[in-house]
């Protein structure tokens, strides 16, 4: 006689509609959290960010073509970036839209980084459209090296 | 008339002249087109690319934009990319009543403002009855 391991039969059929299951909670659950006024999901944009992990800081790039510098906000708390702003649509100029791919309006874009930052030291730059944010990691974070000694 | 609306949507993403493997892939970028009495204005949206990655050729009565990235090597681990780092490419049919001679174009912080003038022959104009 052979020797099986047990496994328990819940978990042994691990078929895709078990999954099905935890959607259905959350769809449920969608409308249960009250939506900012503002929420991107239905009107605004959600410009396209990069994200770089390096040994003593982050990067992160976001692409905001045409926009002023003042437009863009940019805060750090508790090792979340928030990128916010808003650009303003083409009203007031005057013509017949042929076509209209551009979006306009307010955006918000909350990452929460791994490690923590010194929010003081962060340094923003806005060229060519692109933002690029340096992240420095605190003292902390940073990966430290540890010799070993031997006795 | 309204030609100036017309791209070639299946140029822009390929070159269909190379075979499969030499294929420069580009992105189409997001544009905005404008008629105004004097003329239109087109704007697109190229983040990434300087006043000198930028290509802007008339020919043959199309109008064709390519926008080069100035290329940012980012140091470490990648945690999540949303960009997709390629080039733009845009072709639009222009419309005969423009003055290809006079188009003007701009750029700031990644979009592409042009100008592109209408000839004085096709402006409307008011006709005074004596």
């Amino acid at each position: 006689m052979s020797i099986i391991r047990y496994q328990p039969s819940e978990l042994a059929s691990c078929s895709p509609f078990d999954r099905l299951a935890s959607l259905r909670e959350d769809m449920n659950r969608l409308f249960d959290v009250s939506l900012p006024k503002d929420c991107s999901l239905f009107s605004g944009w959600s410009p396209a960010m990069d994200v770089h992990d390096d040994t003593n800081e982050f990067t992160v790039l976001c692409e905001l073509p045409g926009m002023k510098k003042e437009e863009i906000e940019l805060s750090v708390q508790d090792g979340t970036l928030l990128i916010s702003g808003e650009r303003k649509g083409t009203e007031g100029k005057e013509g017949e839209t042929f076509r209209s791919e551009r979006a306009f309006g307010k955006f918000q874009r909350t990452i929460t980084l791994p490690a923590n930052v010194n929010a003081s030291e962060v340094k923003a730059t806005y060229q060519d459209g692109v933002l690029t944010v340096h992240l420095p990691k605190t003292e902390e974070a940073k990966p430290k090296h540890i010799e070993v000694s031997v006795s | 008339m309204n030609t100036l609306t017309k791209t070639e949507d299946q140029k822009t993403s390929q070159n269909p002249q190379t075979p499969q493997s030499q294929r420069v892939l580009f992105v189409t970028p997001p544009a905005n087109i404008l008629e105004t009495a004097e003329g239109y204005i087109l704007e697109a949206e190229m983040p990434g690319v300087g006043k000198d990655g930028l290509e802007i050729t008339v020919e043959n009565g199309e109008l064709t934009i390519l926008g080069h990235r100035t290329r940012h090597d980012l140091k470490g681990r990648e945690l999540f990319r949303e960009t997709r780092g390629l080039d733009y490419r845009r072709v639009f049919e222009l419309d005969p009543s423009i003055e290809s001679e006079r188009i003007q174009a701009r750029m700031e912080q990644g979009l592409l403002t042009m100008t592109l003038p209408k000839a004085e022959k096709v402006k409307p104009r008011k006709i005074k009855v004596a």
